[in-house]
């Protein structure tokens, strides 16, 4: 039963693949069936902007569902909610009007929801709530806009809204935006309203957690690009500008709080946190760039963010599913009970490490190209003329570069601790490779990221055509000799194909030349050097939060740390220690200065509220009947 | 194409033949100026001699990435002697731009840190976290310092760099261009591991990084590894050199000027070099956590020289 599910899904990603990449190419086709949802029908459109999301739903869920036979094994709940949560996920951007969209979005949420609760545990009933809290914040958020802008332009389709829109005045779409923007960042899982990801991520099963963090907040920044460049019209520069520092942060906050987690599938969660981020700083920038009427930098720009969408599909599927098999295999996600498993299993090991070069942006590899491409079309920023938007965007490229650098660490420190060296537990110890389907996905993922770099001049075709639809222009990547990617006449260039076959070379060369000149002797293993010491164990490895230490010291205003030492000393002297106890956790700033005040104020309301239940029938009967005078007077 | 394939090679033998002289030549110097009379600065090849010719040796705990290193470390630095400007202001991968260029070091800096954990030892983990966080701190100010630069030359192109700056005359005496020299000098120092971020020639394991990375290394991989690190330096020197002192550089890859452009590039390497060395004499190493504030300072400059150039234009 749990295989027919699981099947279906294959299906299903199988054919959202083929749907999305005709639409990709152009294969536009709608379906209107009135009767079967009220308020609208149901209607369904695709085109190219749609097609990119479809396919990138449907690729990223048939691996995926591939891994899921190996991994859920006889486990027989949250195979359907699974079905359908792909299902909803290839029907969302498709959605072509308001109520079509409103269905497919909530039941995309729902299905994630109780994929998240599957565990039963109270820590995953804890994060089910806070994403059921922040999906539906952000449901209200999005469906009060579309009302509103449903009744102002008359119309609840797209469609007639993307004609309508540049009719209404500024401040009332911005004020629409704003909600837009909201409700869609909240999905998207930008600072500060990414809560609910690093709790809904780890709690849910592996597979899941590739769809939600590859697919579903993806789906976020979709909702975000239609409202943006076509639902409400023309965008003043404030959006833009809105979006690369909300973008800056996420990004650079994402990655400080990846750095420093020891818990392998939280740390993703807070990787697709930095990622979401240089994705909205490539839409911020292409809002900005079009704003001041550089369409053709602004298309740049939007290309490298939709080239980022395709890429952080890919290696964090890829990263979920190794991680999904190292829970599998060892029963622990804490990176402390990690290490050794490049030995015992060599193929996840080999998986995590292409998903860990990819997504710290290593050339030739697809990380690097998006994030290339992405550097390219900031610096272009000199174009606009005001100094104010000039020093953003420099602010963005810092931030880019920072996070860049700081990615690196990261996933150094998530393969160097979690794989490398000697096992650090019993659990790790005996771990064991995981099962063939589980192997095959995750190999799927690997080799879709080193095509999507090394082919970067064939793949970044169709996402030009895709952003065209949004954006206008005429294109500003031209394909030169030796593939190379050539970016606004000269501006930059670059060629992955040639740096690998560089980088080939450079590897094949000394390599040869050593063995030719017979210097190639095979190396005498040893043990590891640490000053005369009997043996080496695992309590002698660098851990993982030793190696994050020079980061939290670094940005201390950022992390705030805190620790907590305890020592019971024997009541004879303070020297004869009986028990100590050490923690360091992590506090959260955005916790601590905007949810804690917002629920507190909450609490206060209610219990403010509180005063006029009484709880007596005369008294509620008393203000229905106050109510309705209130009425009766104003109307 | 045969002449693309000789200048490519020529590029390649001058960072990778160059560079043991450049360290030695820093050595050298740095005794002389504390008074001793030190080592010929030709001692780096016989090191590296000494080292190829040696059995390596492995540790049992290691897994492929750590004897992947060496090589994959020596590559990236090969295929960036290929990237950068050094004898011309049109190298071999003439696409090159300074994200690319930073982006090949920190696959280097990706693969060492990573073999720093693999042999278990606690040196390796802490010089990695301490290596991987340097590097993570200088990334932004170095495309910034160079953003700054191609700002003005209106191309991200390093070549284009080169040949844009050369044709301004005052480049010399511009506040904005010094700001970004003097940031981009600082961040040099951190990458390459100079004083005062870290010691080359230390093994006190309260101050080491590069050296406690590495500590596990011996034999030919040991020699791979100090290979590409003076690799290293001498291409973030000839970056300074030709980037923020532009005159010399050659744009044709004719024999003559290219001799001549190597003549000059080797009279300003000479200065740096100096330069360096002198810093190193006369400063001690900073405490390790004082290293932020000396890379947030140079961060600071390379912001102010970019803000700058908005602001004048």
């Amino acid at each position: 039963m749990p295989m027919a599910a699981y099947v279906a899904a294959m299906v299903l990603g199988a054919t959202g693949t083929a749907l999305g990449i005709a639409g990709m190419l152009g294969r536009a086709w709608s379906v209107e069936i009135d009767w079967l949802v009220p308020l609208g029908g149901l209607h369904l459109t695709m085109d190219r902007f749609a097609g990119l999301f479809v396919a990138l739903g449907g690729a990223a869920s048939l691996p995926t569902s591939i891994y899921a036979t190996g991994y859920v094994g006889r486990e027989r709940r949250g195979a359907v909610a699974y079905v359908v949560f792909v299902a909803a996920m290839l029907v969302v951007p498709l959605a072509a009007n308001m109520m079509t969209f409103a269905l497919a979005w909530e039941l995309m949420s729902l299905a994630s929801y109780l994929l998240v609760m599957r565990q039963g545990t109270p820590s995953s009933a804890h994060a089910g709530w806070v994403y059921a809290v922040m999906t539906h914040a952000g449901l209200a958020c999005l469906l009060t806009g579309m009302l509103l802008l449903g009744a102002w332009t008359g119309s609840s389709g797209f469609a007639e809204w993307t004609t309508a829109a540049p009719a209404l005045d500024v401040p009332a779409r911005s004020a629409v935006w704003a909600l837009l923007a909201l409700g869609f960042l909240a999905k998207a899982g930008t600072m500060p309203l990414h809560v609910w990801l690093p709790l809904a991520h780890p709690a849910a099963p592996s597979h899941v957690s590739a769809l939600m963090s590859g697919v579903m907040i993806k789906l976020g920044l979709y909702g975000l690009l239609r409202a943006s460049f076509e639902w409400l019209g023309p965008a003043p520069s404030w959006w833009g500008t809105t979006l690369l520092l909300v973008g800056a942060a996420s990004a650079v906050g994402g990655v400080l709080y990846a750095l420093t987690d020891r818990d392998l599938k939280r740390l993703l969660a807070y990787s697709s946190i930095e990622n979401v981020g240089i994705i909205v700083i490539g839409i911020g920038g292409a809002l900005a760039f079009r704003a001041a009427d550089a369409d053709t930098l602004a298309l740049l720009s939007l290309t490298a963010a939709l080239y980022h969408v395709v890429n952080h599909g890919a290696f964090k599927s890829l990263l979920f599913m190794a991680a999904g098999s190292v829970v599998h295999a060892t029963g622990t996600r804490d990176l402390e009970a990690l290490g050794g498993l490049v030995k015992r299993m060599p193929w996840t090991a080999a998986a995590f490490f292409v998903g860990a070069a990819s997504i710290a942006a290593l050339p030739p590899l697809n990380g690097f190209v998006s994030e290339w491409l992405t550097f390219q079309a900031l610096l272009q920023n000199v174009q606009l003329p005001v100094a104010g938007l000039n020093l953003v965007f420099t602010l963005a490229i810092a931030a880019l570069a920072l996070t860049g650098g700081l990615a690196v660490a990261c996933f150094v420190r998530a393969y160097g601790i979690g794989f490398l060296a000697l096992a650090r537990s019993g659990a790790a110890e005996s771990a064991h490779e995981v099962a063939l389907t589980m192997r095959v996905a995750m190999m799927m993922a690997a080799v879709t990221c080193v095509v999507l770099g090394v082919g970067a001049s064939v793949v970044v075709r169709p996402l030009i055509d895709v952003a065209a639809t949004l954006v206008p222009a005429a294109a500003p990547i031209a394909i030169g000799p030796g593939l190379t990617l050539q970016v606004s006449n000269g501006f930059a260039s670059l060629s992955t194909a040639a740096v690998t076959v560089a980088l080939a070379g450079a590897i094949a060369v000394p390599l040869g030349v050593l063995t030719v000149v017979g210097a190639r002797v095979r190396p005498r293993r040893y043990e590891t050097w640490a000053c005369g010491r009997l043996l080496q164990t695992a309590r002698m490895e660098y851990t993982a939060t030793a190696f994050a230490n020079p980061f939290t010291r670094v940005f201390d205003f950022f992390y705030r740390p805190v620790r907590q030492v305890e020592i019971e000393a024997h009541p004879e002297s303070r020297f004869f220690v009986s028990r100590m106890a050490y923690a360091n956790p992590t506090r959260f700033i955005v916790d601590e200065w905007i949810y804690r005040p917002l629920h507190r104020a909450m609490r206060a309301t209610a219990r403010g509220a509180g005063a006029i239940q009484s709880g007596s029938a005369n008294a509620y009967l008393a203000y229905v009947l106050a109510v309705l005078l209130l009425l009766l007077a104003f109307a | 194409m045969i002449a693309d394939v000789v200048v490519a090679l020529l590029n390649v033998l001058t960072v990778a033949a160059g560079a043991p002289l450049l360290v030695g030549a820093l050595r050298t110097l740095k005794a002389r100026l504390v008074g001793r009379r030190g080592a010929s600065p030709w001692q780096p090849y016989r090191d590296l001699r000494k080292l190829f010719g040696k059995t390596p040796v492995v540790s049992t705990t290691t897994s492929w990435v750590f004897r992947a290193t060496p090589y994959v470390l020596l590559s990236t630095m090969i295929v960036a002697a290929l990237a950068a400007p050094v004898l011309s202001s049109r190298p071999p991968l003439a696409f090159a731009g300074i994200v690319l260029l930073m982006y090949l070091f920190l696959v280097g800096t990706f693969f060492l840190t990573l073999s720093g954990l693999d042999a278990g030892s606690a040196f390796g983990g802490m010089g990695s976290s301490r290596e991987v966080a340097v590097a993570a701190l200088a990334e932004p100010t170095v495309i910034l310092a160079v953003l700054a630069l191609s700002l003005r030359a209106s191309t991200t192109n390093l070549g284009g760099v080169v040949e844009g700056l050369a044709a301004d005359p005052l480049l010399a005496v511009n506040p904005v261009h010094l700001m970004a020299f003097v940031a981009f000098f600082i961040v040099m120092l951190a990458e390459t591991g100079r004083i005062p971020v870290d010691n080359p020639s230390t093994h006190l394991e309260l101050t080491m990084i590069h050296e406690a990375m590495i500590l596990e290394y011996s034999g030919r991989h040991l020699a791979l590894v100090e290979w590409a690190a003076s690799m290293k330096l001498l291409l973030f020197l000839t970056l300074l050199a030709n980037l923020f002192f532009p005159w010399g550089v050659p744009a044709v890859l004719s024999p003559m000027p290219l001799l001549i452009g190597t003549l000059v590039l080797t009279a300003k390497l000479a200065v740096l070099t100096v330069a360096v060395a002198v810093l190193e004499t006369a400063m001690a190493k900073l405490r390790l956590f004082r290293v932020p504030e000396l890379l947030a300072g140079s961060f600071a400059l390379a912001l102010l020289s970019v803000t700058a150039v908005f602001l004048l234009r």
